[in-house]
Parts: structure tokens; C-alpha cells; sequence
């Protein structure tokens, strides 16, 4: 590991500027992803600026939902009264991830911002465009079991590994951003991009700009919402696929849903157009399988040394399935 | 290049200049001589080097010691004392024969005494049935896959998590969080 400096500015801005001034100075806050890169040898940065006292640690009643600062621990945010009630999707998917260990360590602000975990991403002896760009992907045709079904590019097939980031993509989530022209809002769906040919960049924020808070709208549907989550163990490990979904259902009619799908892409995957064909459907297993048909339409499995992921396609089907089925009995 | 730090360790003060890439965990075991947070993979995965941080469990290994400065650390060597001379959770775990080797258990031990704080408080884990409702303390199969969800960062490769789910157990009904 190469020395780097240490440093706690006395507010937020002083840090975007220390980080936006250094090329190679990054952000620091839980470090449960950043520490492990450090010691991997991915990254070197020469500054890390430590912004875990410097952004709200509190969750507040914000235009009838909720702002969460971006220093408020995963395990704080599962634990909060009004996430388990008003948002449970968000709950469960912040229980779904990692151990209690991490959840006490890992932040709002960083959760999101957590790399992929392609195992050739995080081994630095084998190419990745991602890592290195223009060095090649070692995933394509390599092993593939935990890789992308929709959204790839011929240069990399990574997923975003975050459990908390699929429930916000359903919920219609906003981040909140500082850097150094000032403050901006993002919708969480446009915070996360596809990796085309320039995969190396995970999100659309700019070198210096700090998450500062993300804000959870009102939104009534997400009383009756749900993740579900499929791993190769019970408990901590990253998502083969997971669902997030929400569901308004009367009369035997879906009256709206919102779904978002994890493991499957380079972002948390809004399911927009299963939305769409749930949208005045009848409440049947069929609608579903349509919907989940409909999402995924596009989807391009990848082969691979471990037989590929094209099982991916049953398992987001039938996850999908037997979420929104659950979420339908539950209004019932 | 180095840094200022003081820590709180088992109810000790220790001043120190720290090389900023020294892990928690390293801090502790190298430069302190506090050796019951083990080392497993140094990368988040096993749960050996558990402790207590402001009375929250965390993980040593993927902690940076230069922000930790002013922290309260408890290790398992720190745990007090409960009536009977040792903390419940140390009793509990040699009632059960909740180990083989023992490299794992002081990050299990912490890391249970995280986990009855947590079910005191009444936060909910991945297994429980409603959020909202938070973890239903008076059925025993719930409580015992609620125990074994919310251990699940600790890895024991000598395997013993039966005896260590069991303990886990005891030290909950002990300590009045189930009933």
C-alpha cells in the first residue's frame, strides 16, 4: 500500500475543495469498500479526506418523505421506524446486505458508491477496462455466473453489487450533491450509468463531488413493498438477482407498481417497462410472467467457463413472480 | 506518513503517532499488544477481528486507525465481568462448548454482544417476517434464525455454530432479551 495523507476539513466544502484540488485524493467515509481496495492494491490514492463527521448523520421529515444524511450508518437507516413502515423495501434491502458489522460501519452516502465485485476487477493481475481502461475484460467468456444479463457493453460486463441502491431506484429516490460549482440534485435512477465504452466510471458524478444526502419522496405504494434477494448461501453474500418491488392492487387490478432489479446490471435496473405492462393488468401469476418478459426482452446472457448466466433469466422471472405474488396477497 | 491518535482500549488510554495506512485492527494487535482481535482475511470477510467501537460492533481489519481518534474500543479481552465473575457471553460460550480452536470466538463473542444489543433495541434483521414489527422475541425458532442471521459475518472454520448459536441463545435469555 502507498502512503497517502490524512485529513478531516472542517466542513463539507472545504473537503469537496481539498478533493476536487488533488487528482489523486478520494473521499473516505465508512471504508468498508475503500479500505479493502487499498490493501487489494486497486487504488493509490495519495489523499484520503474523511467525511464522516462532516455530512448529517440524521434521518428528517423532508417534503412528506424523508431525507437521510449521508453519514447515517446502513444499520441506523434499517432500524429507523419510519423506513420500516413507509419504505419496508428500503429496510429489507439494507438488512439483505453485508453483515452487522459492516451495515455499523458503511454509509448512506457510500452504500451506492460501492464498486462492483467481479472478481477480475478486484484481482489486479488480470486485465479489466474497468480497472485499467483499454486493457481488456477478462469477464467475457471468463467466469460470468455473477455478471450482467442487461445493459453491457462488449467492454465490460460488471454488475453494481448494492442492495440499498435497488430499493432507491424503486422509490424514486434523489441524491443530493456538492461539489465544486455548488449543490446539485440527481435522480437516483441517473446516478448509476451504463458502462459503454468508458465502463472505468461507475456513476455520473465528477471528481470532487460529495454525496450529501438522499432523499426518499413520499410515496404511498411503498407501504406494501418488498426485497427479495437470491444468493448462492442464505446470508452474506452478494445478489446472483434481487427485486425490489411495490405494489397498489384493487379489485383484483393492478393499479401501479414500481420494480427494480439487482445483479443484473452496471446500475440498480428500474424495471420500467414491467411497470408499464403491470399497469392495469389483472392480478394473476400470467400478468407477472408478462411483465418479467417484458423487462427482460433485451436481456443478453453471457456464456462463460461456469456454464454462463442465462440462468439469470428464470431466476429474475421467477424471483419477480414470487415477489409481486406476495405483495398482491398481502393487499388482499 | 504518520498521524496522532488516541484511543480508549478495555478502559486504557493510549496515545500513539500512527502510519495512516495502519488498520484498526493492526493498530490494535502490533503497535497496542491487544491480541484477541484475530486476523483472518484482512478484506471483511470472516469476522475474526470483531470489536466493539463506541459499544457498536465493526470490523477491525476495514477500519483506518487515524479515523478512529478518540474512539472507545472494546475488545473480548475488555468485556466486564458480569455476577459470576465472567460477562455472560464468555460464560455462555464455555457453557455451550462454543468453539474448537477459539481463533474465531473473540470476534465471535464480540460480535454476539453486538447482536443482543441490536435485539434489545428491537432492530430487525433479514429474517424477520414484518420490519416494522421487529424481531418476535417469544417463538424460539424465530429467535434461533434470527440469531443465526445476525452471526452470519462471523465465520467458524472449525464449523462449531452449533454450540455458538446455542450460546448466543443462553447469553439472550440471561441478559432478559428473550424470553
Amino acid at each position: 500500500m502507498k502512503p497517502f495523507a490524512y485529513q478531516v476539513p472542517g466542513d463539507a466544502v472545504a473537503a469537496v475543495r481539498s478533493v476536487a484540488d488533488r487528482p489523486d485524493a478520494s473521499f473516505l467515509a465508512g471504508g468498508t469498500n475503500l479500505v479493502d481496495h487499498l490493501r487489494l492494491g486497486l487504488i493509490e490514492p495519495g489523499l484520503l479526506v474523511d467525511v464522516t463527521s462532516l455530512t448529517s448523520d440524521e434521518i428528517t421529515d423532508h417534503e412528506g418523505g424523508l431525507r437521510i444524511g449521508a453519514a447515517v450508518r446502513n444499520s441506523d437507516l434499517a432500524a429507523d421506524r419510519r423506513v420500516r413502515e413507509r419504505f419496508p423495501v428500503l429496510a429489507e434491502s439494507l438488512l439483505a446486505g453485508a453483515s452487522g458489522q459492516l451495515r455499523n460501519m458503511a454509509t448512506t452516502g457510500g452504500n451506492p458508491l460501492q464498486r462492483t465485485r467481479c472478481v477480475y476487477f478486484q484481482d489486479v493481475s488480470t486485465p479489466c477496462n474497468k480497472r485499467e481502461p483499454g486493457s481488456g475484460c477478462s469477464a467475457i467468456g471468463g467466469s460470468t455466473r455473477n455478471h450482467a444479463i442487461l445493459g453491457a457493453s462488449e467492454h465490460c460486463i460488471a454488475t453494481q453489487p448494492s442492495d440499498m441502491g435497488v430499493a432507491l431506484a424503486a422509490l424514486d429516490a434523489a441524491v443530493q450533491v456538492l461539489g465544486p460549482g455548488g449543490e446539485r440534485t440527481i435522480p437516483f435512477t441517473e446516478l448509476h450509468r451504463l458502462p459503454g465504452e468508458t465502463p472505468e466510471r461507475d456513476t455520473v458524478l465528477e471528481h470532487g463531488e460529495l454525496i450529501t444526502a438522499i432523499d426518499v419522496p413520499d410515496l404511498p405504494i411503498a407501504r406494501r413493498s418488498r426485497y427479495r434477494k437470491v444468493r448462492d448461501r442464505a446470508s452474506y453474500a452478494f445478489a446472483l438477482v434481487s427485486v425490489a418491488a411495490a405494489l397498489d392492487v384493487a379489485d383484483g387490478v393492478v393499479r401501479d407498481a414500481r420494480i427494480a432489479l439487482g445483479g443484473v446490471a452496471h446500475v440498480p435496473w428500474r424495471a420500467r417497462r414491467a411497470e408499464e405492462a403491470l399497469r392495469g393488468a389483472p392480478v394473476s401469476e400470467q400478468s407477472y410472467r408478462e411483465a418479467a418478459e417484458a423487462e427482460l426482452a433485451d436481456a443478453r446472457p453471457q456464456d462463460g467457463i461456469d456454464g454462463g448466466n442465462g440462468f439469470k433469466i428464470p431466476l429474475v422471472t421467477g424471483t419477480l413472480v414470487a415477489t409481486l405474488r406476495e405483495l398482491a396477497g398481502e393487499e388482499a | 506518513m504518520d498521524s496522532e491518535l488516541t484511543l480508549q482500549v478495555d478502559g486504557a488510554t493510549h496515545h500513539l503517532m500512527i502510519d495512516t495506512r495502519t488498520s484498526l485492527l493492526d493498530a490494535l494487535r502490533q503497535r497496542m499488544g491487544i491480541t484477541s482481535p484475530k486476523k483472518g482475511c484482512d478484506h471483511g470477510q470472516c469476522g475474526a477481528c470483531t470489536v466493539l467501537v463506541d459499544g457498536r460492533r465493526v470490523l477491525g481489519c476495514l477500519a483506518l486507525a487515524v479515523a478512529y481518534d478518540g474512539a472507545e474500543i472494546t475488545t473480548a479481552d475488555g468485556l466486564a465481568p458480569g455476577d459470576a465473575g465472567g460477562h455472560p457471553v464468555h460464560q455462555a460460550f464455555l457453557d455451550n462448548d462454543a468453539f474448537q480452536c477459539g481463533y474465531c470466538t473473540p470476534g465471535q463473542v464480540c460480535s454476539a454482544v453486538g447482536v443482543l444489543d441490536e435485539i434489545g433495541r428491537g432492530w430487525p434483521s433479514a429474517v424477520t417476517e414484518d420490519v416494522a414489527a421487529g424481531p418476535r422475541l417469544d417463538d424460539a425458532a424465530a429467535m434461533d434464525a434470527e440469531i443465526a442471521e445476525r452471526m452470519s459475518g462471523n465465520l467458524c472454520r472449525c464449523g462449531a455454530y452449533k454450540g455458538i448459536r446455542a450460546a448466543v441463545s443462553q447469553a439472550a435469555r440471561a441478559g432478559g432479551a428473550v424470553r
